[in-house]
């Protein structure tokens, strides 16, 4: 098989798009710690929560990391125009990951001068802040964002590349009330999978049955959400571009047809919203299944999977442009060169090495479910 | 709403970039420095099965676990600052600098964040053997981690294996292989883990000389102070090595780099090195007439051996480089400042007529323009250079540091023999001063560190990209006061974490591994 510039880019918004569905999964984490004030009556069940998801976040850390990192690679101009236009959103996000990054080693440590109310409370403002604010960063994928590009400007003395068109630099994206609902809908889905890997990874009857009432509620809302999303998104113009010569225009319903011509991200989505239903279905029928963040964790990986690939596939401008519309983004337009794609596809397939050896560990680690007695017994926790 | 880059957007940007590399800067050396301590004890242990060295292992896994933390919140500022306040650059080079950024996330991120949960939490979950593994797979993660950003580093100071594309308007990568394994990237890569391993064995030292002080935990600290001192001195040894390797690199690919550090304005055939100086604070500029040095002592002809193996090698100094003329390493003629900037001028002509005939379809012109471009591409940046002095870097900031990093290298070597010594012959408890200077040396370790970024990153401005993009055209299109705003509150953000952290290091110091 000939590998083409158009497939590369193609296999690389792939990775990119399943890169979004495990930093979806893993943001289970975030979803955990919002509960931490609505979930936990007392420092037992807090210090459960906190070091149940606390022995992932270096993954989730991580996943976030490598998502921007394998964008910048792979699709430079996306890495450029985002983070520089939206400056606001983004900084406010990485703001509550540094938060984030220090609370869970903190919190408990003597010496760490603002007490452990102070670094739960920073835990929890990024359990909240950060999957509603990277959902609706996210968003524009579908409803766009108010930038031009300018590729002429380095031909400038003072060049102005990207110019974005709001003064609320990201933060406009908050008005819109579809990326409201897709934020809450992946907020949700974040605090479903918490309770999912609470269910599965703690051994502590009356929590986890209270994580099970907590399940119903929070199904709902992100299937309410994300359905209510989802059918905007099918009635929804988008932008499409004409392969041969690049330029971009509106075509009604162009997600509907992009799940019809591309029948296998159809199938993915239904599997998806299948194993997502079957996760709920079977732990709200038997109190005994402990298993449910497997296919719900699924789910959500295929789910952020199949939007992406309906987002960027099929010649679709997967990040439009509000206010030039030629200067919308396209996996073509917005591409690192054929060399490079080319290097990294060969430098993805260790990708398979690396996920199998975290899921290893992940299984060595979570063997045994975490008890309110090992965390007495042992010296090292959060 | 059309912003310009204003020079204050640009001096924030910087400051704020500076900022957070200074900070990430604090906590990755001992990371990397710490982890390899920890790593051997633990091979002690396991080899040994002696639990003593278990329990050392578990001390310093404590204070690893608290700088590890920081060094990751300030790591994820780091690497999206490139997106948020660097658009341009990232765009701009983005083909060639992103690759090593994503190899890092994927191969040297994941395996420490997988690896490190076994570190922490795995002592009773998996066998002695795999939580050792573990262990070395943190090391190993923190090193690939340290390549792969030092191979992106070093692509910006020296930038091989990249070709220019008008179609496109950036730079591309046309050879993985120069890029990912230029003889510069190799170079810093050592440096920089030696002096993270020189760091390591400097705060386990200084740590373990406290409970000397104390007269608690003898066998604890003296082990701890035997292994750190053994690593320090060899890592300090090596590290003057990779010290010259680096000299030389910077001399053949940074030639205003060299003179920056060394304040050599005009230079010659069997220059010498500057041992200590007081530069001049009146000459603000290369060509003013005024003196260099207001006193120095120089070591005759070791610049010229350092620069180019040769006691009486030519080495160019400031006014040389911008005024050209002399044969360069490439035994070409050096182009002057002057001559460079037009090339310059004309390369960004060329490109701005060549779109333009693209927009107009007209090949032939492409054709031409896309030729003319080529010839000059090689000194792009410096059309965007208005004067001369511009092209000079912060003499006094460089000689300085560079001189700090150097005194202290020398420093550490005497250091870690003498504890070495000291400890073997178990003499420590003898010289409170011992003790008193090892805690000492621990900042002092974190001044050599940070001299030597300075001396890295401050030396090669105004360039982000060696002759390729001055620093000021990387920037995004932010408002200042935008990026004012974020720097007060990481500089905030970070200072306050700080202070957290060196209080629970502190806490966890005094509670000892027995606790």
């Amino acid at each position: 098989m000939e590998i083409t510039y158009s497939f590369l880019q193609h296999y690389w918004w792939f990775l990119i798009s399943l890169l979004a569905g495990l930093l979806v999964f893993m943001l289970f984490v975030q979803g955990g710690n919002s509960f931490i004030y609505s979930l936990c009556k007392d420092e037992r069940e807090r210090m459960l929560l906190v070091n149940c998801t606390g022995r992932k976040w270096e993954l989730s850390f991580t996943t976030l990391v490598c998502f921007g990192g394998a964008f910048f690679a792979s699709f430079p101009l996306f890495y450029s125009t985002s983070f520089s236009g939206g400056y606001a959103l983004w900084m406010i996000i990485l703001f509550t990951y540094v938060l984030h990054a220090v609370s869970y080693e903190f919190q408990t440590k003597a010496g760490n001068i603002f007490g452990r109310k102070t670094y739960r409370f920073m835990l929890f403002l990024n359990g909240l802040a950060a999957p509603f604010l990277l959902a609706a960063a996210l968003s524009v994928f579908f409803t766009g964002a108010p930038f031009t590009v300018n590729r002429d400007a380095f031909a400038m003395s003072a060049p102005q590349m990207i110019q974005w068109q709001s003064p609320w630099r990201g933060l406009e994206s908050l008005a819109n009330i579809w990326n409201i609902l897709f934020a809450l809908s992946i907020l949700f889905l974040c605090r479903y999978l918490a309770l999912q890997y609470i269910i599965n990874s703690v051994d502590d009857e009356s929590f986890v049955l209270k994580a099970r009432k907590r399940i119903p509620f929070n199904a709902a809302a992100f299937l309410l959400c994300f359905v209510a999303f989802f059918v905007h998104l099918m009635l929804s113009p988008a932008c499409s571009y004409t392969p041969a010569d690049g330029q971009i225009h509106t075509v009604q319903y162009k997600y509907l047809q992009n799940l019809a011509d591309m029948p296998l991200v159809a199938a993915l989505l239904l599997l998806a919203v299948a194993l997502l239903l079957y996760s709920l279905v079977r732990t709200l029928a038997r109190k005994d299944y402990k298993r449910g963040i497997w296919p719900a964790g699924t789910g959500s990986v295929l789910a952020t999977l199949a939007l992406m690939l309906l987002a960027a596939w099929n010649n679709t401008a997967y990040y439009p442009s509000l206010t030039d519309l030629q200067s919308s983004l396209t996996i073509e337009n917005s591409s690192s060169s054929f060399f490079t794609l080319k290097v990294m596809a060969f430098v993805s397939l260790g990708i398979p090495v690396v996920l199998a050896y975290i899921a290893y560990v992940w299984k060595k680690m979570n063997k045994k479910r975490l008890s309110s007695e090992e965390l007495a017994e042992s010296e090292e926790k959060y | 709403m059309i912003e310009t880059l204003s020079s204050d957007l640009v001096f924030w940007s910087r400051a704020q970039f500076a900022l957070t590399a200074a900070y990430h800067w604090i906590f990755v050396p001992l990371t990397i420095g710490l982890v390899f301590l920890i790593a051997v004890m633990e091979s002690m242990y396991v080899r040994s099965g002696n639990e003593f060295w278990k329990r050392c292992c578990k001390f310093w896994s404590r204070l690893f676990a608290v700088n590890f933390a920081m060094g990751v919140a300030t790591g994820i500022i780091l690497e999206f600052q490139f997106g948020t306040n660097w658009s341009n650059y990232s765009w701009f080079v983005g083909d060639i600098f992103g690759a090593p950024l994503a190899i890092e996330g994927i191969f040297a991120f994941f395996m420490e964040a997988c690896f490190i949960a076994v570190m922490f939490f795995g002592w009773d979950k998996v066998s002695k053997r795999f939580h050792l593994a573990s262990t070395w797979l943190v090391f190993v993660g923190t090193c690939l981690s340290a390549w792969w950003i030092l191979v992106a580093n070093a692509w910006m100071q020296n930038p091989v294996g990249t070709q220019f594309n008008p179609d496109m308007v950036r730079n591309e990568m046309s050879d993985f292989w120069a890029v990912a394994f230029s003889k510069t990237a190799a170079v810093k890569f050592l440096h920089s883990v030696l002096s993270g391993l020189m760091l390591g064995a400097a705060f386990v030292t200084g740590v373990s000389a406290w409970f000397v002080l104390k007269h608690r935990e003898k066998k604890f600290a003296l082990s701890s102070i035997k292994l750190s001192s053994l690593v320090g001195l060899a890592a300090t040894l090596l590290l003057i090595l990779t010290g010259d390797m680096s000299a030389y690199d910077v001399s053949k690919n940074q030639p205003m780099k060299l003179a920056a550090i060394e304040g050599l304005y005009k230079g010659g055939t069997s220059q010498d090195l500057v041992a200590v100086g007081l530069l001049n604070p009146d000459k603000k500029t290369y060509n003013d007439g005024k003196e260099e040095f207001l006193f120095k002592i120089s070591f005759p002809n070791m610049l010229s051996f350092l620069a180019t193996r040769d006691f009486d090698g030519y080495v160019p100094g400031i006014s040389d480089i911008i005024e050209g003329g002399y044969t360069n390493s490439d035994n070409q003629r050096a182009l002057s400042f002057e001559e460079k900037q037009l090339k310059g001028r004309q390369a960004i002509n060329s490109l701005a007529l060549y779109r333009q005939a693209k927009a107009d379809k007209d090949t032939a012109a492409m054709n031409i323009h896309a030729r003319e471009l080529n010839d000059n591409i090689a000194c792009f940046g410096y059309g965007y250079i208005d004067k001369a002095e511009d092209s000079v870097p912060n003499v006094p900031l460089c000689f300085y540091s560079f001189r700090l990093m150097v005194l202290l290298g020398a420093y550490f070597v005497v250091f870690f023999a003498l504890m070495l010594f000291l400890s073997k012959r178990d003499m420590l408890h003898k010289y409170r001063w011992t003790q008193y200077l090892a805690i000492v040396s621990i900042f002092l370790a974190y001044i050599t560190a940070q001299s030597g970024w300075i001396v890295a990153e401050a030396g090669r401005q105004p360039w982000a990209i060696q002759d390729i993009m001055p620093v000021g055209i990387g920037v995004s299109s932010v408002s200042v006061s935008g990026v004012q705003t974020t720097f007060m509150i990481f500089a905030i953000l970070f200072t306050v974490m700080l202070s957290a952290m060196i209080g629970i290091m502190v806490k966890q110091i005094r509670k000892g591994p027995q606790n």
